[in-house]
């Protein structure tokens, strides 16, 4: 908690496809735009709370908080180019998934 | 038995040149996939927490990627029916987006699939015969072989009969399921490796002694990843009756003695370095001596049974020379580019080995789409018997055209996009998936392979180069073998950029070297310049025969690394 330095978003793999979704205000959201932004230490330990009980739940798997900037809009942007590439798919066949929509650039 | 078994000639579009299951295959196989699919049904249902699925679906091959979950499918020893890939093709179109990726273990790969459907998956791949059991797992994994198995002409032994008695003998095998870490087993019978044996956990060259026995040359502890080693003789020359024993020991003896107490060091590889060659090889051949070999020994019927899957199609005899060949290279130029760049010779009169490339320029390193996929099933049965091969270095292989066909089968291929001139050049690149797809990486491989592959599109600039190596792997992994790149490229992380880290001097044959770091990580932009400087570096040093590897060791490190510094100085913004 100590380390909190950035707001955070919570990111996890959905169980049943694998896919990418991010903890919004009523559930998980495929859309990163709709995450739930933590933007001090007490946030993100409730967001943390919340993806251990759906990962019990067996909703999830693979969760943990990502550093994010806050867009102009409002939407929070991973900071890392690793999440980067979690929100908007692969660079590669950008005829295909969520990468034809968001250009797939880290 | 010598004959090829009835069994196979009574199925239908079944080439007489590959291993088919028996009954006990079968049913294995069937009862995997229902065990997976209960373990499914448990997971989804909450009976099983992810902690304890993990360990089944990844001894089914299903990995949780970045994006999606991922399903390595087994392609034993890389050879493939044409049945077999066509079910691939249709497995991509019904279960995942089209495409599937081939690997540098000669697996495919579907980037895609959802967990709730692999089970389906599964079972439509054991219509055809084929699983993805141990593509993962800290097991022996699928035993590669060269991928001119059987038609080259520089070979000793087909290599498949072993590979498949390895893969017989591994497979489930009791006491190595729970090894210190995944093992990794390559066979050739060649004279050139084309199988990259002296970098695998154990690998097996097959050699003839004085006498005109046959048997193994055994090499063991090489390896790439974080800490890559060159492979050492633990056998000059051991018996085939002794093989199955004799890698049993050596199996023995890392499963007793390899490190589990760090991941980064318990592959073979680290043992033979740490303990040194000498002790191992006492060790192994203490373990033979004192082991009941009895169950071990080898069953020359049983051999023959299984080479006998492997034996030669139907060739036709023919002159060693295509006339039909030779005019429409004079008609077709660039049919005659293919076919001097990507047909290889045969050892049967007028036939042909053909290297269909899945790089065209700008493209996806080793992806076929599932269109794709059924042309090349296509050109099999037209062309060659049915059968594909996969090669580690992500192409197909078709293993007999005829000479006369070959133009025939070039219109086919240049249809759909397969039929880029260019194996074994400069955009013959060996690419992991990277960061774009791999959840273990800590940058990108394939954008840095299509910015090189475009950099060097022209395609007679690409003939006039040569014969080059350029690998790329996006951690230290190493899937994409950049270690044993003539041109290595590691993507990392730097300050919380992608970097790439270039290496020189790599080579993944018989003449095995680790590739040397050429300076600091460059910027994923920077990497196009960087190749091409040193490419033409090459060209202007280089001497009559030489590829780029020969004149780097000719001319050294030093010289490679001082030019590019020059280019640097002189405003190339390296």
């Amino acid at each position: 908690m100590a380390n909190f330095k950035h707001p955070q978003i919570l990111i996890a793999s959905n169980l049943t496809d694998g896919e990418v979704v991010f903890l919004g205000a009523s559930g998980w959201e495929r859309d990163h735009r709709r995450a739930r932004v933590a933007l001090n230490a007490e946030e993100a330990a409730a967001l943390e709370a919340s993806g251990k009980r759906d990962i019990s739940a067996n909703r999830v798997v693979d969760v943990y908080l990502a550093d994010v900037e806050i867009g102009g809009d409002g939407a929070p942007t991973p900071m890392h180019y690793r999440e980067r590439m979690r929100v908007k798919g692969p660079s590669v066949r950008l005829d295909l998934g969520k990468q034809a929509a968001s250009g797939g650039a880290p | 038995m010598t004959a090829v078994d009835l069994r196979v000639a009574q199925r239908p579009n079944a080439p007489l040149t590959t291993y088919r299951y028996d009954e006990y295959d079968a049913a294995f196989v069937r009862e995997r996939v229902a065990e997976f699919r209960e373990q499914v049904r448990r997971r989804l249902s909450g009976a099983l927490t992810e902690e304890e699925f993990r360990p089944f679906r990844l001894m089914n091959g299903l990995y949780l990627q970045l994006h999606a979950y991922m399903l390595r499918v087994a392609i034993p020893y890389g050879t493939l029916t044409a049945r077999q890939m066509r079910r691939l093709a249709d497995i991509a179109d019904k279960w995942d987006k089209g495409y599937g990726h081939f690997t540098t273990r000669q697996n495919l790969q579907y980037n895609w699939p959802k967990l709730v459907d692999t089970p389906d998956i599964l079972e439509a791949l054991a219509d055809v015969e084929m699983h993805a059991i141990q593509t993962s797992g800290n097991c022996i994994r699928n035993v590669t072989a060269d991928h001119f198995a059987g038609v080259a002409p520089d070979e000793i032994e087909d290599p498949r009969p072993t590979a498949e008695f390895l893969r017989q003998w591994s497979s489930l095998h009791p006491e190595f399921s729970f090894l210190p870490r995944k093992f990794k087993i390559a066979v050739t019978g060649a004279e050139h490796d084309r199988a990259a044996i002296m970098v695998h956990d154990i690998g097996l060259r097959i050699v003839r002694n004085a006498a005109g026995e046959t048997g193994y040359q055994v090499v063991v502890g090489g390896g790439l990843g974080r800490s890559p080693f060159v492979g050492k003789v633990v056998g000059d020359f051991v018996p085939r009756h002794d093989l199955l024993a004799f890698l049993e020991a050596i199996m023995r003896v890392y499963n007793r003695f390899g490190r589990r107490d760090n991941k980064y060091k318990a592959r073979i590889k680290i043992l033979v370095h740490e303990k040194g060659i000498d002790d191992i090889r006492a060790d192994v051949e203490a373990e033979f001596a004192a082991m009941d070999r009895s169950v071990f020994a080898h069953d020359p019927e049983e051999f023959e049974r299984v080479a006998g899957f492997f034996a030669p199609p139907p060739y036709e005899t023919l002159p060693r020379d295509s006339q039909m060949l030779r005019a429409a290279k004079l008609e077709t130029p660039a049919f005659a580019n293919f076919a001097d760049v990507n047909v290889s010779a045969h050892k049967i009169p007028g036939y042909a080995i053909v290297t269909v490339s899945l790089k065209p320029i700008g493209g996806v390193p080793g992806d076929a789409t599932s269109d794709q996929m059924r042309v090349l099933a296509d050109a099999s049965e037209r062309f060659g018997f049915g059968e594909l091969r996969v090669s580690h270095e992500q192409n197909i292989i078709l293993p007999h055209v005829k000479q006369d066909d070959l133009f025939a089968l070039w219109l086919m291929l240049d249809a759909a996009g397969l039929a880029t001139a260019n194996a074994g050049l400069v955009s013959d690149i060996i690419a992991c998936p990277g960061m774009d797809y791999c959840s273990l990486a800590t940058a990108r491989s394939i954008p840095i392979a299509q910015a090189i592959s475009k950099r060097f599109a022209d395609m007679s600039r690409q003939r006039r180069i040569g014969k080059l190596g350029i690998k790329i792997s996006g951690c230290i992994n190493a899937c994409g073998h950049h270690h044993v790149g003539a041109i290595g490229i590691l993507g990392l992380e730097k300050k919380g950029q992608e970097s790439y880290q270039i290496t020189l001097g790599g080579d993944p044959t018989f003449s095995a070297s680790i590739g040397e770091i050429l300076g600091p990580g460059v910027t994923s932009e920077q990497v196009p310049d960087v190749i091409e400087h040193l490419v033409d570096f090459y060209l202007a040093e280089r001497e009559e025969g030489e590829a780029f590897i020969d004149t780097w060791r000719r001319i050294g490190h030093a010289r490679f690394k001082d030019a590019l510094r020059r280019e640097g100085e002189d405003g190339a913004d390296i």
